[in-house]
């Protein structure tokens, strides 16, 4: 490692350290659905200023200046490159069909559609899919645990973290090896991806006013929606009758629930526990 | 003349008819087919025109929606706790919030297609989910599903969920905070506050 690079990585250990102390000392009252909610809030509002003073008002620059067209290619060609780990991951949750279907992606979108910049194989009924390393092991029974906010990366779960680096690296695997190459492609994908979001900024803004909390339950539940490919078990409570007699008092069985689904090395399967008389899961 | 004959069609297809009420994915796609065809033609709402575009949500869209049970979806168990009184107001205040965020995302809208997916429901049904979604070239489709309850009065949305998060259920880790701090009146006030900033954000 080079000198420089080693003092940049000690000053954001030492931005990093002093969130985690701040977040320490933040009054928040504790939840047990979110153990580290004090550094994550430091960690999110670390980020949020990231975002405020770098990465929004670049993404805003080139938002500007490209041509609609050109934003699609970009975007066409960061995810082509992208679909050799996903069908890599459709086979590893056994779903062999998903995965030739992505390699085939691949190919067509490599030789057909100039380097991936056009998407052919989307109107060849090649859908394109979306999975990761950290829903593998989800589907492989590993349980998710806490909610965990990452610096500059954002929003994880501590199982999803932990394989980050393996995320990142099959992302990448594709790209050149050169390194400036490297990183203005990794530049230019940050600034697109943040591009796509900017519509959304006003609007989560505005609906919230606790944009951390939002943040945290759309990441959740967003997640739990990929792992089970668009079809997560829903239930819609009744809220309206009265509380049963003999019902635990609420902060009890939140935390139990909570516990037990982190204990339990697979998604909480919630359907059982709500049906069972006198108890409401929330 | 054209505008009205369409009008009248649109409306005769929501109605319930004697054959019974209007089939649920057959409400949604009228309605959507609707209001983006006048977002379309609309420059002002395009430009981000606040108050055309809450009239056309208020109109056209809010009728099918069923707010009460959408709100006590987004509070969750606190909503035992509330007098009715209290959850009249918590509807209100809610309903204003939702329908400035869908109003916003309404003025976002240009050139996307919306494809509704077959409906996978028994006649039987009381509750079904339809599905759309929304297509643009160079992204990936986001999934809008509505999920709609029977009632005698039609059949209404009580729940929206955009890309697999429910827009109604997301509200109730933030709800439930402000009630554990300052009870439900205190959640009462945040809404209104908010609703108060963002309506005079909207006037400047």
């Amino acid at each position: 490692m080079s000198p420089r690079k080693s003092i940049l990585l000690r000053r954001i250990a030492v931005v990093v350290c002093g969130a985690i102390l701040v977040g320490g000392c933040a009054s928040t009252p504790r939840n047990p659905d979110d153990p580290l909610e004090g550094y994550n809030r430091a960690m999110f509002a670390f980020n949020e200023n990231l975002d405020k003073v770098l990465v929004k008002p670049v993404a805003q620059v080139y938002d500007a200046v490209t041509p609609k067209p050109v934003q699609t290619g970009v975007g066409n060609f960061f995810s082509n490159l992208a679909d050799p780990w996903i069908g890599l991951n459709n086979l590893l949750q056994g779903k062999p069909a998903e995965a030739l279907s992505d390699w085939m992606r691949f190919m067509v979108n490599s030789v057909f559609g100039i380097f991936g910049l056009l998407d052919i194989a989307s109107e060849a009924k090649l859908p394109k899919h979306d999975e990761d390393f950290g829903q593998t092991l989800a589907v492989w029974g590993v349980g998710e645990g806490a909610y965990f906010v990452l610096p500059f990366f954002g929003p994880r779960t501590v199982r999803d973290a932990a394989v980050l680096p393996l995320d990142l690296a099959g992302d990448e695997g594709w790209r050149p090896t050169h390194v400036p190459t490297r990183n203005s492609l990794r530049a230019l994908d940050i600034a697109h991806t943040r591009a796509t979001l900017l519509g959304a900024d006003r609007a989560l803004e505005e609906s919230t006013f606790d944009k951390y909390i939002y943040v945290r339950d759309f990441y959740l539940q967003q997640r739990r929606y990929k792992i089970h490919d668009g079809n997560p078990p829903v239930e819609y409570e009744d809220f309206n009758g009265a509380v049963l007699p003999g019902q635990a008092p609420r902060w009890a069985d939140v935390a139990a629930v909570a516990a037990v689904a982190r204990l339990e090395l697979v998604e909480p399967v919630v359907a059982a526990v709500h049906k069972s008389p006198g108890f409401e899961y929330e | 003349m054209k505008k009205f004959v369409l009008a009248c069609c649109f409306l005769f297809s929501v109605l319930p008819v004697s054959a019974g009420l209007t089939p649920p994915d057959q409400l949604v796609r009228s309605v959507t087919d609707e209001v983006l065809g006048i977002v379309r033609q609309d420059p002002d709402i395009q430009h981000g025109n606040a108050d055309k575009v809450i009239t056309l949500v208020e109109e056209k869209v809010l009728p099918h929606f069923d707010f009460r049970r959408m709100t006590m979806l987004a509070v969750g168990r606190d909503w035992r706790d509330a007098s009715p009184a209290q959850q009249t107001r918590l509807t209100d205040a809610f309903r204003t919030l939702l329908v400035r965020t869908y109003s916003n995302a309404l003025t976002q809208y240009r050139d996307q297609t919306i494809a509704f997916l077959p409906l996978r429901a028994a006649p039987t049904d009381t509750t079904v989910q339809v599905r759309t979604e929304v297509r643009q070239p160079g992204a990936q489709p986001i999934a809008i599903d509505y999920v709609l309850e029977r009632t005698d009065a039609g059949w209404k949305v009580f729940d929206v969920i955009v890309a697999g998060v429910s827009l109604v259920t997301n509200y109730r880790g933030t709800f439930s905070q402000e009630v554990r701090r300052s009870g439900i009146d205190g959640l009462i006030a945040t809404l209104e506050r908010r609703n108060n900033e963002l309506a005079g954000k909207a006037a400047r």
